[in-house]
């Protein structure tokens, strides 16, 4: 584990909403050389906090209309094996996340898709087919925001 | 507005944004001076609105990760406001999303350990404004995490 200090903090808070900063930038935002600002992303993600980058698209331009979180709870434990689950709900394109979960739940997916008929269509065809799924509880997002985490 | 060219460009770079624009032209089978052109376009247009940096939140000693299924008192009107505008004060909480459904307002919430989180979860979340009822998911494992769009 890594510890940080203000500047690794003011770092990561300016790449969370911009990946594409230059070290000069980050550099000036923090108060840091150039130079400086380089060598802690580096480090940065060397250790392996900074994982990656996200594109931001807008998703009802580009005709995503809908996304929905849909809890998952396997049928019949014994029958269906996870592996067999999570590869299958894994190759729906339209499923974005697929976390396995402690509690009223077995999965939590994020599911995005055109509107809600096309939702309708990747739950039925799709969703409900899989292998073990049982009961399925679906909340379609109305609103979503980002924090920046614990960073302060 | 979007042509096939488009699609494939978002595509390949949702793959890999970090690339370069000659390295993302050349996956997409494009001269680099259009895909330079069309990413500039994308983006003026407001399609692609940037790029952000993902945090390993393990790697940084937050081991637990919690999904809070939260139901609001819907008699009160000023409940989602209220009780967004405290959340956001948490700085363990990263992530809020407002639902139609059984569940009206769902928090990702971080932690160093359980004992941090029972913490948080009682001095932060349970004096949160306007809760009926609070169910918690025990985040295991992840098994995808693209939020890549199916162009």
């Amino acid at each position: 584990m890594i510890d940080l200090d203000e500047t690794d903090r003011a770092i990561l808070r300016a790449l969370q909403q911009d990946a594409t900063l230059t070290a000069a930038k980050l550099g000036r935002q923090s108060g840091i050389s150039q130079s400086v600002a380089w060598r802690r992303v580096k480090r940065l993600t060397e250790a392996g906090v900074i994982k990656g980058r996200r594109l931001d698209l807008d998703k009802e331009v580009l005709g995503f209309g809908v996304t929905v979180f849909l809890g998952v709870k396997l049928a019949a434990k014994g029958r269906a094996s996870l592996e067999d689950f999570e590869r299958a709900v894994t190759a729906i394109p339209e499923v974005q996340t697929v976390q396995h979960v402690l509690g009223r739940y077995d999965y939590r997916l994020r599911v995005v898709a055109r509107d809600l008929s096309d939702f309708e269509r990747v739950l039925r065809r799709r969703i409900m087919t899989l292998p073990g799924a049982g009961e399925v509880e679906a909340n379609v997002v109305l609103s979503e925001e980002r924090r920046p985490g614990p960073l302060g | 507005m979007l042509d096939d060219t488009d699609r494939r460009l978002l595509r390949h770079l949702q793959a890999d944004p970090a690339q370069s624009v000659a390295d993302l032209a050349r996956a997409s089978g494009v001269a680099a001076s259009k895909a330079y052109k069309r990413l500039e376009r994308l983006e003026a247009a407001g399609v692609l609105k940037g790029q952000r940096a993902v945090i390993d939140w393990r790697a940084l000693g937050y081991a637990v990760e919690v999904s809070l299924r939260v139901s609001l008192d819907k008699t009160e009107p000023r409940a989602f406001d209220e009780f967004i505008a405290v959340a956001r004060e948490v700085p363990e909480v990263s992530e809020i999303q407002t639902f139609l459904g059984r569940v009206d307002v769902r928090l990702t919430v971080l932690a160093r350990d359980m004992r941090h989180y029972q913490e948080i979860y009682r001095s932060r979340i349970l004096t949160l404004p306007h809760i009926v009822d609070v169910e918690a998911l025990m985040h295991v494992t992840t098994i995808k995490d693209v939020e890549a769009l199916p162009l």
